[in-house]
């Protein structure tokens, strides 16, 4: 009668919410945007031999002089915005995505490492990450950023840095909490080596809050960026993503170009909306005291 | 305390059905439990996990939780329906005329609150208010419970309680206001073999001494046996065996009762083996049509594949085509 | 009890030692603040004489230990833009930075809650959705947007407050302080208004999952069966029993929240610590930026350390493992 895979349950559970089903459907459709950006665009908005500066900041709808609708308007240099916003869209998802995995890796490689080594080495990893915990993210990632200097990479580690320390802790809670079960011990009892039982049996049970935590997080990772470079100390000016658009168009706003601002800000919403609302989804579902 | 039949019961339970409305289907915990209970009666409600039997108990006080709720019957006490109160009548009733005690001391006493302080709240939620007045009837109730030094320990958390007396505690708050009637679902159950012994014995006090009817709900025909003056046994949702406690012991119409009894260790012959009931209770969400102890039972055959109705013989009620037979008969 | 107040002492202690190690290295390991004091085409000499009044010359553990001296002496050196004594100048700042967070989290805590508890008592009911979308919205909507529109909508198109600014401010306790006066206060409108978007939607999220769970327990069902009313089980259980996780993250709140003020302050052009620290980073003011971050990790640990003895207070349970 019911589906016996687990995860073909999960699916059917997800399936009745049709907010969550809409956000993925949102999720999808704007990594796919972002990586067709070069066939979707309309405009490259960084080839400088593309730019008339007299197309600068015209409103939505304007067709401008190379003869195609500028549907969002023109940024100050004469940019095509929806352009721009697909490629800021890329630009600002690599780094949410990149610097969620890095953190994800070294995150619940300390968490799951101190989980399995115990004693006084996990005590003092943990502590430490409790520490930083107690650090507000945005502030480490703007200290660190100021201090590394502008670049991808820089962003990235500044980012990782700051974000780590929350699948670390998650993974060590759910790994301490697998550890103390029966199953494990009869299996570190088996002549298999340690660390196969960390990934066969301990890993895959940690993955359900981890999974939570990623969803959260890469859209976390999303927003600092765009934050770090709204305040300057981002992304180079080389790198524009949804949070240089932004910040590019803010002076203007005052002057009631609002648009320039207005839609790379209504893109970069929609994207983490869209997924924090599949994680606030897969969060219920994993949550064991709600079931019913 | 036995018989009653001749007054006008306390509690009328007519055709209850609770359903929990699930995603995987409708789950019906409780489906058309009907019996009486008259005042300082004690009935014991028997039943594995899952048999639906806290659930009813749940249900006569209007508490169950969502997806579940009552789908129709009727719970007439004191000549009310409680089942077509409005919630704020219904509420009045609770703790008042009707307390419920739970199992596990631990989970339902609240662990940052004193004692006294729980206790006030229960009280001023009936109109008892004041300092005076609710402390002196706090540790009047919980002496009565057998709390020594009870206005000393009004201040104490229930962590600072062992098992045994923070399921006093809990029975005290129930017993605030008399009520005519006390829900008890597996209240020893969480608690040391001796610890279950001494409540029980004082339960038994209680009821006598306040003229109290009382439903003692538990998988444990043993403890049962020794308090209450009728049983009714529930299977999958559904009343299939009832009668005066005695009667039920000597002679179980029902397989399923037998089954029970067969498996209680004090009735073991020594040197063998205990009996269980083979098999495990149903899922209620896949049902059989008929009965739905028959896929365990020795004695189910075809007839079986149709739902038995309750059958009712003096005292005593089953629901089985193939009653054991009454031992004097044989 | 007071055995674990002095251990929690020490320990804090030695987390400052260890931050203060940290952000020196970090901060000073990094650019060549030379090039801030002095412009490109000052003589060798003085360069030299500059570099020598400020100690960049010695190597970095003696840097240190001279810093470390300083501090104990409450001494965060000079600002290198500003001219004037570090703590000064961030003291000078502060008060505009209190105020603003005190009323962006006391303001979200005291709408967040009840808002929460009850989007977890009726989780299914429409305004419970309602409550949850736009937490969502101010959990996922970076704060630098919110400030963005609120600009736009309440200054640039509607004109009723203003865009920037503190404002007037009037004198208590010998401090300026905007909240006093209705000017100073429709200054402050906006950026806390910014400011308290995260956390009101946090506190409503964290509110709203407590009651969810509390609401199934048996402790709720059991006050319930007593007759209790739900306003009473509300107000009495739930509050009680989520007021731990609670206050926990208010606490640590509003600490993070002096944190974003940098966004806000940046935005609404607030003259509090976040802009300083902000104007400092761009311009590689070192000591500005090594006092800030001693600050912040001062407040932090003292933070951590009275939710601490809240949870004590909160949970009798703690009292006895702890005394």
């Amino acid at each position: 009668m019911k589906p016996a895979s687990p995860i073909a349950r999960f699916w059917a559970e997800f399936r009745e919410s049709r907010v969550a089903l809409a956000a993925l459907a949102v999720v999808v459709l704007m990594i796919g945007v972002a990586l067709l950006a070069p066939l979707v665009a309309p405009q490259d908005p960084y080839d400088l031999a593309n730019l008339v500066l007299m197309d600068a900041r015209r409103p939505p709808g304007f067709v401008g002089s190379a003869g195609y609708t500028h549907i969002l308007g023109t940024d100050a240099q004469g940019r095509d915005l929806f352009s721009a916003i697909l490629y800021g869209l890329r630009i600002s998802l690599q780094m949410g995505l990149i610097a969620g995995s890095c953190a994800f890796a070294i995150g619940v490689s300390l968490g799951l490492g101190a989980a399995y080594v115990g004693g006084r080495w996990e005590a003092f990893i943990m502590r430490v990450i409790d520490l930083q915990l107690a650090f507000p993210a945005i502030l480490l990632a703007l200290v660190l950023s100021a201090l590394l200097g502008q670049g991808k990479a820089q962003l990235i580690t500044a980012l990782t840095a700051a974000q780590y320390a929350y699948f670390a802790r998650t993974a060590h809670g759910a790994a301490a909490a697998e550890r103390g079960k029966d199953y494990i011990e009869a299996a570190l009892s088996t002549p298999l080596p340690g660390w196969q039982v960390v990934f066969r049996h301990i890993l895959p049970n940690c993955l359900p809050p981890l999974i939570v935590i990623a969803s959260v997080q890469v859209a976390n990772a999303i927003a600092l960026e765009a934050t770090l470079s709204f305040l300057g100390v981002g992304l180079p000016v080389t790198e524009p993503s949804l949070g240089m658009l932004i910040s590019n168009g803010f002076q203007y706003m005052l002057s009631g170009r609002y648009w320039i601002s207005i839609y790379p800000g209504i893109a970069l919403i929609v994207l983490i909306v869209a997924i924090n609302l599949v994680g606030d989804q897969i969060r219920d579902q994993v949550n064991p005291r709600l079931k019913r | 305390m036995s018989g009653g039949a001749a007054t006008a019961p306390l509690l009328e339970v007519e055709a209850l059905a609770t359903h929990f409305f699930t995603r995987a289907g409708v789950v019906k915990a409780v489906d058309g439990v009907s019996f009486r209970l008259s005042k300082g009666e004690v009935m014991g409600l028997v039943g594995e996990s899952g048999s639906g039997k806290s659930v009813t108990g749940f249900s006569l006080l209007g508490l169950v939780d969502p997806p579940g709720r009552i789908a129709s019957g009727a719970v007439r006490f004191e000549g009310q329906n409680l089942v077509s109160m409005r919630p704020s009548q219904l509420r009045r009733l609770r703790g008042k005329r009707i307390a419920m005690v739970f199992q596990d001391p631990a989970t339902t006493l609240n662990p940052v609150i004193t004692i006294g302080e729980q206790m006030r709240m229960a009280l001023e939620a009936h109109g008892v208010t004041g300092e005076q007045a609710t402390r002196a009837r706090s540790v009047a109730v919980l002496t009565r419970v057998g709390i020594p030094d009870a206005a000393r320990r009004l201040g104490a958390y229930p962590h600072e309680f062992s098992g045994g007396m923070r399921q006093r505690v809990a029975i005290a708050i129930a017993l605030l206001h008399d009520p005519a009637l006390l829900i008890a679902d597996e209240p020893t159950t969480a608690l040391d073999v001796s610890i279950q012994a001494q409540i029980l014995a004082e339960m038994k006090a209680l009821v006598a001494d306040l003229g109290m009817a009382l439903i003692w709900i538990s998988h444990d025909l043993a403890t049962v046996s020794s308090l209450a003056d009728k049983i009714a046994v529930m299977y999958a949702g559904r009343i299939v065996e009832a009668g005066p406690t005695a009667a039920v012991l000597r002679n179980p119409r029902h397989p399923y009762t037998r089954g029970l009894l067969d498996s209680l260790p004090a009735r073991a012959e020594p040197g063998r083996d205990l009996v269980q009931i083979p098999g495990s209770t149903p899922l209620l969400l896949s049902l059989p049509p008929g009965c739905a102890f028959a896929p365990r039972c020795p004695r189910a055959d075809a007839a079986c594949q149709v739902m038995p109705e309750l059958v009712t013989e003096r005292l005593r009620q089953h629901r089985c085509h193939h009653p054991l037979g009454l031992e004097v008969a044989t | 009890m007071l055995g674990h107040v002095i251990e929690r002492v020490v320990q804090a202690l030695a987390v400052m030692l260890v931050m203060s190690a940290l952000v020196f290295v970090g901060v000073y390991a990094i650019g060549n603040p030379i090039d801030v004091l002095i412009g490109p085409d000052v003589s060798q000499d003085i360069r030299l004489e500059t570099i020598a009044r400020y100690g960049l010359d010695r190597p970095l553990w003696e840097q240190y230990f001279t810093f470390l001296g300083r501090i104990l002496h409450g001494d965060f050196g000079r600002s290198f833009v500003f001219g004037m004594p570090v703590l000064d100048l961030i003291l000078s700042r502060l008060p505009a930075t209190l105020e603003l967070t005190l009323l962006a989290v006391c303001g979200a805590a005291l709408i967040g809650i009840p808002a929460g508890i009850y989007a977890g008592y009726r989780p299914d009911g429409l305004p419970a959705k309602i409550i949850m979308a736009v937490s969502i919205l101010g959990f996922s909507v970076p704060t630098f947007w919110i400030g963005l529109v609120l600009i736009i909508a309440f200054a640039v198109e509607l004109q009723w407050l203003p865009a920037g600014g503190r404002g007037d401010t009037a004198s208590l306790f010998g401090i300026e302080w905007s909240f006093l006066t209705l000017n100073g206060l429709s200054h402050l409108l906006l950026p806390a208004l910014n400011l308290a978007f995260f956390k009101l939607a946090l506190m409503t999220r964290l509110a709203r999952a407590g009651t969810r769970e509390v609401m199934l327990t048996d402790t709720v069902k059991f006050a319930r069966a007593a007759g209790l009313s739900e306003w009473t089980v509300l107000r009495r259980h739930v509050l009680r029993l989520i007021a731990i996780p609670i206050v926990t993250v208010f606490g640590l709140e509003f600490a993070s929240t002096l944190a974003f003020a940098v966004v806000t302050e940046t935005i609404f052009s607030w003259p509090g610590i976040g802009k300083l620290i902000i104007d400092s980073i761009t311009s590689l003011d070192r000591p500005v930026m090594v006092a800030y971050l001693m600050l912040v990790a001062c407040v932090f640990i003292t933070i951590n350390f009275l939710v601490d003895l809240a949870y004590v207070g909160l949970d009798p349970r703690l009292r006895k493992a702890r005394a």
